[in-house]
């Protein structure tokens, strides 16, 4: 099986909220609150950790569940994340340096 | 309820600042007729200082950051502020007259993904925007503006403050909207100069333009509804806090002063010296503010419209009691309902009294 990496979408604003993260998205100012779990991926999407590590070293310790069913459940929050353009999703790392900058140019 | 109201009522329980509003400057390329700022520059933050403030402020969880002045474009660094903010991934809305926005800076504000963009727009006709702008070509200029950023899929929100000067022309305002593909907001509000100075106030429309504005459905909707007098305020009401100033949201001066509102300038503490987190949290003004609720106004719990009023704590402040009425949102109470509001009631029977007290005989004896 091949392996998700995950990207902040850069054109989103978001904050966490007493442990949750608030997201509103830039395509159409809709708000996003994420539970526990999509907070913990949001927060290491970082487009360089796949997302079975993600699961394995962060969702599988937190709320100890098993490793196969949680990367399922995490697969098909980050692709419903990606359909709202809060999520970026690859096949390969997604390069993150300067990329709200990048776009300025 | 909506989700942002119910993440406003979770920061108002954190006593988090979800929403902050800081001016970059006082400085503008127009000299508005109503504005209530001071235009010279007496000490900005450096950009240095402001990204240090934009830091402090992600930590204090503010997500959003509507950048405003004075004019912001004027400042040279605008774009280095505003990429800052975005990768601190704040949710930022401009208030500009967008006279400087042309094709290019809607390009960027596009790439740096601006919620949105609010352009003041005082009349359809040039003669009576560029009136008020004190600016000749300002009309063209700040419409320019808009299809540039509206070609870029911006969002923009016409602001329209409504004067003696423009009271007829709202209509044509909102025509124009309609035809840029814009939203329009309308406010009757004048705010009095930041020095106290109140006579800018003269430039209010009357309460028969006001009556005209509460009853035009195109503007409000259902007139039966939003002119209706209000129920009495329960017990509930009355323990409620008067609006989101210093619970939910504040205000930061270019000189770093903190406010609890750009509409209530009682100093609470300065960035330069303290964190911003520390003035949001332990200002003995800011904690003032915060305590007041509805049955602690000092008038207006004896109004017939104290459930429904759009008073502003701020308001009241500058005409000398933030517990007390605002004039301008009896004003308005008044126009709505056709009830005058207890604060009018009050001030009426105080100018009868002083009449009486001349004709009291014992007094003219005393007198004479």
């Amino acid at each position: 099986m091949s392996r998700l990496y995950l990207a902040r979408n850069p054109r989103v604003a978001a904050r966490s909220l007493d442990g949750e993260m608030m997201i509103m998205s830039g395509r159409d100012s809709t708000l996003f609150t994420l539970n526990k779990t999509a907070t913990i991926i949001w927060q290491a999407a970082d487009g360089a950790t796949p997302l079975d590590q993600i699961v394995e070293q962060q969702i599988c310790k937190e709320f100890e569940v098993e490793a196969t069913a949680a990367l399922e459940d995490a697969e098909s929050l980050a692709r419903e994340l990606a359909s709202h353009e809060i999520l970026q999703i690859s096949e390969d790392p997604i390069p993150q340096r300067n990329r709200l900058a990048g776009d300025t140019r | 309820m909506t989700l942002l109201a119910e993440m406003t009522a979770r920061a108002q329980a954190l006593n988090i600042p979800l929403s902050v509003q800081l001016d970059l400057t006082y400085r503008c390329n127009e000299r508005c007729v109503h504005c209530y700022l001071d235009h010279e520059d007496h000490g900005e933050m450096t950009t240095a200082e402001i990204k240090h403030l934009l830091d402090e402020m992600a930590e204090a969880g503010v997500f959003i950051l509507t950048l405003s002045g004075g004019e912001i474009f004027l400042r040279k660094d605008f774009f280095e502020i505003l990429e800052y903010a975005r990768q601190l991934m704040f949710c930022v809305k401009l208030k500009t007259n967008a006279v400087l926005i042309r094709e290019r800076e809607a390009q960027r504000i596009r790439d740096l993904h601006v919620e949105s963009i609010q352009i003041s727009i005082y009349s359809h006709r040039p003669e009576v925007h560029d009136a008020i702008t004190l600016i000749p070509g300002s009309l063209k200029r700040s419409l320019d503006a808009i299809r540039f950023l509206k070609s870029q899929g911006l969002r923009v929100i016409i602001a329209n403050v409504l004067m003696t000067h423009n009271a007829q022309d709202f209509h044509g305002v909102r025509a124009l909207g309609d035809e840029l593909g814009v939203e329009c907001t309308l406010d009757p509000t004048i705010t009095p100069m930041m020095d106290g100075d109140r006579s800018v106030l003269n430039l209010g429309i009357d309460q028969d333009a006001l009556r005209k504005v509460f009853r035009d459905p195109e503007l409000i909707g259902d007139v039966d509804e939003f002119c209706a007098i209000a129920a009495p305020a329960g017990e509930n009401e009355l323990e409620s806090t008067p609006c989101s100033a210093g619970h939910t949201t504040c205000y930061v001066s270019p000189y770093g002063d903190v406010y609890p509102c750009v509409q209530f300038p009682l100093p609470t503490g300065n960035v330069r010296k303290q964190r911003f987190i520390d003035i949001w949290r332990y200002s003995d003004q800011m904690n003032d503010v915060r305590s007041i609720r509805l049955k602690d106004l000092s008038t207006c719990t004896q109004c017939s419209h104290v459930s429904n009023c759009t008073r502003c704590p701020g308001l009241a402040f500058m005409e000398g009691n933030m517990r007390g009425p605002s004039s301008q949102d009896c004003e308005k109470s008044f126009a709505r309902t056709g009830i005058p509001s207890a604060n009018m009631i009050a001030k009426k029977r105080g100018g009868a009294n002083l009449v009486q007290i001349r004709t009291l005989p014992a007094l003219a004896g005393a007198t004479a």
